[in-house]
């Protein structure tokens, strides 16, 4: 130890060396590093075990009990029965219902429309808000209304726009004389999956737009004007040049938006209430859980939900690892 | 190769900012034209328009007679070298080079062998599979080169392509990017504020000044004979010193000026007959001062500051109430330092007069090997060491 430290003034041992440790040696500058990354990330960590770790475990315990919502401290383990359970020849639990593998059906489709649908009218926004026009300042600030509005109360709103006697959209679409009798959007179970997706793409869609956005201005403009040079036109600059450019970020943006969108609950529950026909994943564990007090078979679903999810989540980040343009243009 | 020709080249932005006021140009098929001016003067705007990247707002342009002024970058066959190399991030060295040949769909087989030979010239060929971002400044300079050669352009363009590279690969770059206007023969229009690279590579000369051309001409020309005030000082470094005088004599052949202590100096220049009385400005470069013995110099100075470049010394003298100090380099070392006080002289071949408005006189006598003008006054007396005096003022 003391050849090593003679070597130093005594004020630059600011992490006091541990005294008379077995090895003497000094720890080295990286590892010293590494101990104040930990120090510094802990209490994070912590806090982040607390509120989702937690409550995590919690949901897997009970998701292998037949416990009931009023009474959750008396329960019997039931193993897997939860999830999938063979008696007398017939399947019970979450993944020999129905309603399950509709709701597992629905959540995709949902998610598949709503978060295409946004990326596209997103991708636009974001196109002309990157352009330069009076009043920018403005539009950027109002297209954040949609995204600012509380999830009920932007249900709520559709839920009149889409009223059948009422409603404008409705009303709209006679006028223009698209249709001739009024359309039931809630009631019909063929039409009110697309009043859920049409109300999710108008909040969602600013998000997306200023995330895309956000993309577009990190290139330099010289960029488009040695493509122009190069004799692009203006679709060769958006696909040779813009797209895989804003790649990583447009791939961060659909992870988040997929997620969310796995999630889905309030805006369908609230806009369509216990619809078969637009019931998501999360509304069947919220039905279980709630409406049946079944905390178990709850609890089961919302594991399933998770499992969903986070392994959709792990696909879009492997994908993004292995994209090469992403990797290349993240920098 | 082509020829360019801009008549009356206006740009406006909006209803009030004039950048480029009315320019022409002709550019000849071949030839290495270097635009020069202060930041600001409207040098990129120029060029920009000569690519096609900002809209004329009014005169013509014309490339090799066709009129373009409507014609996309690539169809006025330009290539351009950026400033900030804007090179493709997410495309490999070749792909970069390619890009412009795939998007006019060009046979695979000439893709390579155009990119390959560029890359050859430009001595890139170990980088091809290299991403910009892997590779140095003066790389990535070559690659934006290569990127326009590649596309074998009628006219090539430069916005400042050494500005971001350090002063040796600036002087390394350079003389790349003069051997390869010999090799390609290509007409080069080359954008810069550095009044050395003008004058090294230039063919001719382009001063522009608040979107004006103030003269065009060869650098020698340039340097010898500037039309105006503005271009003697924008060329040559350290810029030439103006001293302050009134014209009282006029002449064809030469004219007398009474400098501004007083003492008058008879020039080889001419002036009309309209302009005695009226106050002047005397020009002359830093390497032309000479010093003189205190005891005869014409002039005597307190020197401010001394700098050693190690092949030259600037003296910096003491103008008094007129400003900015002269400059005096002297290719030679001196021990002169700070506070002395030396005599100098002003050999009246050397100087250029600038009337009230900065328009220069004709000048008869060329800059260098000018004989003397017998019977000027304060002839110039030269000594192997600059004389001086410790004597306090
Ligand atoms: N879009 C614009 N709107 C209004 N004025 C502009 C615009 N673009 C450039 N200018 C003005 O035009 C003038 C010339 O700009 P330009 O970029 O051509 O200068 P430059 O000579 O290239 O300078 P530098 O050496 O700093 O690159 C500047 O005064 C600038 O403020
Ligand atoms: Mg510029």
């Amino acid at each position: 130890m003391s050849h090593n430290s003679r070597t130093l003034p005594p004020s630059a041992a600011v992490v006091p060396p541990p005294a008379a440790s077995a090895q003497g040696r000094k720890r080295s500058l990286q590892q010293r590093r590494a101990r104040a990354a930990w120090l510094l990330v802990a209490p994070a960590l912590i806090l982040l075990f607390a509120v989702a770790g937690w409550p995590l475990l919690r949901t897997l315990f009970y998701s292998f009990t037949d416990a009931a919502m009023d009474t959750p401290e008396e329960y019997n383990f039931v193993g897997l029965a939860n999830y999938l359970d063979f008696a007398e020849g017939e399947r019970f639990g979450v993944l020999a219902d129905p309603l399950w593998w509709q709701a597992v059906g629905n959540t995709l489709w949902f998610t598949a429309c709503s978060v295409s649908l946004e990326l596209f009218f997103g991708m636009l926004l974001a196109l002309l808000m990157n352009e330069k026009f009076r009043g920018q300042g403005l539009v950027r600030a109002a297209i954040l209304v949609p995204w600012a509005i509380p999830t009920i109360v932007t249900a709520k709103m559709w839920g009149w726009m889409f009223h059948d006697q009422y409603g404008v959209v409705n009303d709209l679409l006679l006028r223009v004389g698209l249709i001739e009798t009024p359309l039931a959007w809630i009631a019909e179970p063929t039409l009110s999956m697309w009043a859920v997706v049409i109300a999710d793409v108008w909040k969602t869609v600013p998000f997306m737009a200023l995330m895309l956005l956000a993309a577009l201005q990190m290139i330099p403009s010289d960029l488009y004007e040695a493509a122009r040079v190069d004799g692009a036109s203006a679709w060769q600059r958006f696909r040779r040049i813009t797209l895989p450019l804003i790649m990583p970020a447009m791939i961060v943006a659909l992870i988040f938006r997929v997620m969310d969108a796995l999630r889905v609950f309030d805006l369908i529950y609230v806009l369509t209430s216990n619809s078969e026909a637009t019931i998501s994943i999360s509304g069947y564990a919220r039905e279980q859980m709630v409406s049946f007090q079944e905390m178990g078979v709850g609890s089961a679903a919302s594991v399933l939900v998770f499992m969903m999810v986070a392994g959709i989540a792990a696909c879009f980040l492997w994908i993004n690892r292995f994209s090469h343009e992403g990797k290349e243009a993240r920098e | 190769m082509a020829q360019l020709t801009l008549d009356k080249l206006n740009k406006r932005y909006g209803e009030s900012a004039q950048v480029i006021k009315g320019i022409d140009l002709h550019v000849n098929s071949g030839e290495f034209v270097v635009i020069v001016g202060p930041s600001g003067c409207g040098k990129s705007t120029l060029l920009r328009m000569i690519a096609g990247l900002e809209d004329i707002s009014g005169g013509d342009m014309y490339i090799d007679g066709t009129r373009v002024n409507d014609d996309t970058p690539s169809e006025r066959g330009i290539g351009m070298v950026f400033q900030s190399y804007a090179l493709y991030p997410h495309m490999s060295v070749y792909e970069n080079m390619a890009f412009g040949l795939q998007l006019a769909k060009m046979p695979k087989a000439e893709i390579t062998r155009r990119v390959e030979e560029s890359a050859r010239i430009l001595q890139l060929e170990p980088l091809l599979a290299r991403r910009p971002k892997d590779l140095s400044g003066g790389q990535r300079q070559r690659v934006a080169i290569g990127r326009a050669i590649a596309r074998e352009p009628k006219l090539f363009l430069f916005d400042e392509p050494l500005s971001n590279l350090d002063a040796a690969l600036r002087v390394q770059m350079r003389m790349e990017i003069a051997a390869l206007h010999r090799r390609l023969k290509s007409t080069i229009i080359y954008v810069t504020h550095d009044q050395v690279e003008a004058m090294t590579l230039a063919q001719r000369i382009v001063v522009l000044n608040r979107g004006n051309v103030e003269q065009v001409g060869s650098p020698l020309e340039l340097y010898d004979h500037p039309a105006n005030e503005f271009v003697a000082q924008f060329i040559g470094s350290p810029k030439m010193n103006l001293l302050p005088g009134t014209l009282v004599g006029s002449g064809d052949t030469e004219s007398i000026v009474r400098l501004w202590h007083g003492k008058t100096l008879t020039v080889p220049i001419a002036t009309p007959a309209s302009a005695e009385g009226t106050r002047v400005k005397l020009g002359i470069r830093p390497e032309h001062i000479e010093w003189g013995a205190v005891a005869d110099a014409p002039y005597l100075a307190d020197v401010l500051f001394v700098e050693h470049m190690g092949n030259e010394t600037y003296h910096y003298l003491d103008s008094g109430k007129l400003g900015d100090p002269w400059v005096v380099r002297n290719s030679r070392r001196s021990d002169i330092a700070a506070g002395e006080t030396v005599g100098y002289s002003l050999p009246p071949e050397h100087c250029h007069l600038f009337d009230e408005t900065g328009k220069a006189f004709a000048r008869r006598a060329p800059g260098k090997g000018a004989g003397r003008i017998p019977g000027a006054d304060a002839p110039p007396i030269t000594f192997a060491e600059p004389a001086r005096t410790n004597a306090l003022h």
